[in-house]
């Protein structure tokens, strides 16, 4: 086979104290789609930021045949023919397709724009793409597999050489994928190099020529696809020693706290149904989009379900549910708040009942649980702002166990903080169940479920595709259940 | 940072500084007019800027669930309208049945802005813009364009703003005590926690169960009702009411509430700072013309004060966040 058209070796990107990418090594050849696989965290959205030029690699190395490059900027990626389509679609709806495909690098005599040019070369390229609308519609009107052909097709104008498609058929239908599948053949074999990520092994084996594999940060694995199986590629993803961090405490199951009947909310989930005791960490696994932070919406009544029913045990039906959201920055705390009027919020019902806030009573409470979860922080008065991710996570955590749930849904509870921060929350929450209440906890990292959970649920797409006990999980059962291999 | 630094919070820090920018200007005007600090010449300072106190703390809670009210000069004129002819209409019936119409009428005003942010989610500088055109227009329907003047209006309703206790105006005391309920009120009540919840991150207020929409509709409600008052206290302080009063005057008072450190992207402020911020704009107002610059410098120097304290609290910040920012990456 012939020399990689675009090499990286040895990249190295860090972010604070967190280390996204540790030695991150990648080839992509002329003519072939490489397929980058690794579990959510691994370090592939920061790679595709450094090839786009978004981020610069703290270490490594670039070769763009056989050259090496640095890519500064978005814009010089374009120049050097780099491109990204993006999960999200980055599309501009108000424009049309036309000065979407134009965007920046309009053609232009003397910043008067050149439309009919614009016009005409946008519908060429829709044209060899067999796009099913024409260049003057506005891009709002398209739906989301269309906005992906747009986004191939802006690639296009600028002369792509490289095409990174960023989980593009998480949201498509099958039909649309096959669509996507037939541009993204043609582009193979005009000499184009892909990069495929995604979750779905069935479209890996479907499109895919080559495989990388990336495991905390790291290659783990690369090579020709024909070359191995899915087991494999599974055992490369997953295969790490999983650290003793999970200082899961042995509890007795008591009766049941909590029963979910058939519960469904049109376009999020459907017909779910479990029940968790007293004592019981159930783990729910599945991938991004599976709909489990949708669920935890509705039990904790921010939304409402269409069908189905949730039911507490009579006793605990005054305690309540409570939920540690998934993003703590937005929808966890008040960033402006000090760490103390953080925990007051959802306590002021017994902390200020006449109405009437007390800062002594809000700053005794706060120091409870700044020596129980080890907040590190100056004190009650500090903002939480100033505070590192740990510590944000530990006081939205603080502020829900305050009030003294019967049931805790801990959404995502350790994303994106480090080791030390990750034990105590892990310890803190063994410890509420062991006192007899139930936790739901939410979570895509695959050692965290294993260690935590007594249980374990896995989503896929808005439905349950699996039950397992905490002998019977493993990261090999989970992934299958959740990738629908 | 050090520790001492820390012992103050970013927010009591903002109003020191301006506190110190304030004596600062205060002194230097003194240096040169001596008798710009005499007794009489403050209590007619205070007495100047006691409405525009008022209407900076009712404007101040608007902007702090994330609103804005452009109609608040608007319902001051309204209002101030309505208790003139009120009293024109029953000259007997004496101030206290006034002061209540007028709150009463101003809260309606307000209430109206509220709800339709609140139930209708229409953006709040929208709906205050066009309020602001309506309340506008209904005075000169109320009134067919006519001015009611002093002499249509009966002692009692002239004379209860100019009373005067300790040497200081009914004016300047009201002021004084919208002050400290609201210094009180800010740092101590639940409702105005939720505001501050719901100001600095709505998502993260609604997961803890407070209304966003809820909180927009009270502080629209109450600074409403605040216009209205002030719309009497105007109406009387001036011995006339016509349609055009008052005409801009929303702009200083979200001036002030800006230059008091109220952020204009919600969810930060303090009524100290607001005091302050008025204050500041009060000193310059009546040192211009001992100064020799035509008042007409007024809105130049408003401006340019606007700018510098954004300025100084851009720089300060953090986390940027963007409601009238661009974002950028």
């Amino acid at each position: 086979m012939q020399a990689p058209h675009l090499t990286l070796t040895g990249i190295r990107k860090s972010f604070g104290g967190a280390r996204a990418l540790e030695c991150a090594g990648l080839e992509l050849h002329r003519g072939a789609v490489t397929a980058l696989i690794g579990e959510n965290g691994a370090g592939k959205s920061t790679l595709v930021k450094i090839l786009s030029g978004v981020h610069q690699p703290d270490e490594g190395e670039i070769l763009l045949d056989g050259k090496p490059v640095r890519i500064a900027d978005p814009v010089h990626a374009r120049r050097l023919g780099i491109a990204v389509v993006h999960q999200e679609c980055l599309v501009f709806d108000n424009l049309s397709v036309a000065e979407n495909l134009f965007v920046n690098a309009q053609p232009a005599t003397r910043g008067f724009v050149r439309a009919r040019e614009m016009r005409e070369r946008a519908s060429v390229v829709l044209r060899d793409l067999d796009a099913d609308f024409d260049a003057g519609t506005p891009a709002g009107a398209l739906s989301i597999a269309q906005k992906h052909v747009v986004q191939i097709a802006r690639a296009l104008v600028d002369q792509t050489r490289v095409l990174i498609l960023d989980e593009p058929t998480a949201s498509l239908s099958r039909r649309e994928c096959t669509e996507l599948f037939r541009i993204v053949r043609k582009l193979r074999a005009a000499g184009c190099a892909l990069l495929f990520i995604s979750h779905k092994f069935d479209e890996i084996f479907e499109i895919a020529d080559r495989y990388a594999v990336f495991r905390d940060g790291s290659s783990v694995g690369a090579g020709v696809l024909a070359d191995v199986n899915h087991d494999e590629l599974i055992r490369l993803m997953v295969g790490r020693p999983v650290a003793q961090l999970f200082p899961k405490v042995a509890t007795t199951v008591g009766s049941e706290l909590l029963r979910v009947d058939h519960l469904s909310r049109t376009g999020e989930f459907a017909d779910i149904s479990f029940s968790l005791r007293r004592g019981e960490i159930v783990g729910i696994y599945g991938l991004v989009g599976a709909g489990r932070t949708e669920l935890a919406q509705v039990l904790f009544g921010i939304n409402r379900a269409d069908a189905g029913t949730f039911t507490l045990a009579a006793d605990a039906a005054a305690a309540g549910i409570a939920l540690v959201p998934e993003d703590r920055q937005s929808q966890g705390g008040i960033l402006a708040f000090s760490v103390a009027a953080n925990i007051a919020l959802p306590n002021l019902a017994t902390l200020a009942p006449r109405g009437l806030c007390s800062h002594r009573a809000e700053a005794d409470l706060a120091r409870q649980w700044i020596d129980r979860l080890e907040i590190k922080a100056q004190g009650p008065a500090q903002t939480v702002q100033n505070l590192s991710g740990g510590n944000q996570q530990k006081v939205v955590i603080a502020k829900w166990l305050a009030r003294k749930p019967a049931v805790l849904i801990l959404d995502e509870p350790t994303k994106g903080i480090d080791v030390g921060a990750k034990a105590a929350v892990h310890a803190v929450t063994s410890e509420y169940v062991k006192a007899g209440n139930g936790v739901i906890m939410i979570s895509s990292d695959l050692p965290e479920i294993l260690g935590m959970s007594d249980r374990v649920l896995v989503m896929r797409r808005g439905r349950l595709r699996g039950e397992f006990s905490r002998a019977a999980a493993t990261s090999e059962l989970l992934l299958r259940a959740a990738s629908e291999a | 940072m050090s520790a001492t630094a820390r012992r103050w919070s970013e927010s009591a820090r903002r109003d020191l500084t301006l506190a110190a920018l304030a004596l600062v200007l205060f002194g230097a005007v003194t240096c040169a007019f001596p008798g710009f600090a005499a007794p009489g010449n403050l209590a007619g300072l205070l007495d100047d800027t006691a409405i525009l106190i008022m209407l900076a703390l009712g404007q101040m809670l608007v902007i702090l669930v994330r609103g804005i009210d452009l109609s608040i000069a608007a319902n001051l004129a309204l209002c101030g309208m309505l208790a003139a002819l009120f009293n024109r209409a029953l000259p007997g019936a004496g101030v206290v049945p006034v002061l209540a119409l007028s709150l009463a009428s101003g809260a309606i005003l307000g209430a109206f802005n509220g709800l339709l942010v609140w139930k209708l989610r229409l953006p709040p500088i929208v709906v205050t813009l066009g309020t602001m055109s309506i309340y506008r227009g209904a005075i000169y329907l109320l009134s067919k364009g006519a001015w009611v003047n002093e002499n249509e209006m009966t002692r009692g309703f002239l004379a209860f703003t100019r009373a005067s206790f300790l040497g200081l105006s009914t004016l300047s005391w009201l002021a004084l005590g919208f002050a400290a309920a609201f210094i009180f009120a800010l740092r101590r009540l639940r409702v105005a926690r939720d505001m501050y919840a719901a100001g600095g991150n709505p998502e993260a207020a609604a997961y803890a169960g407070i209304d966003a929409g809820r909180m927009q509709f009270i502080a629209y409600t109450i600074c409403g009702a605040i216009a209205g008052l002030c719309g009497y206290l105007w109406v009387a302080r001036f011995a006339v009411a016509y349609t055009d009063i008052a005409l801009g005057f929303e702009l200083q008072v979200i001036a002030a509430c800006l230059i008091g450190g109220v952020a204009i992207a919600g969810g930060k402020g303090s009524a100290i700072g607001v005091l302050i911020g008025c204050l500041f704009l009060g000193i310059i107002r009546s040192s211009l013309p001992l100064v020799g610059i035509s008042a007409f410098w007024q809105m130049f120097i408003n401006g340019a004060v606007i700018l510098i304290a954004v300025l100084l609290s851009a720089r300060s910040r953090v986390h940027p966040r963007s409601i009238l920012e661009t974002p950028r990456p």
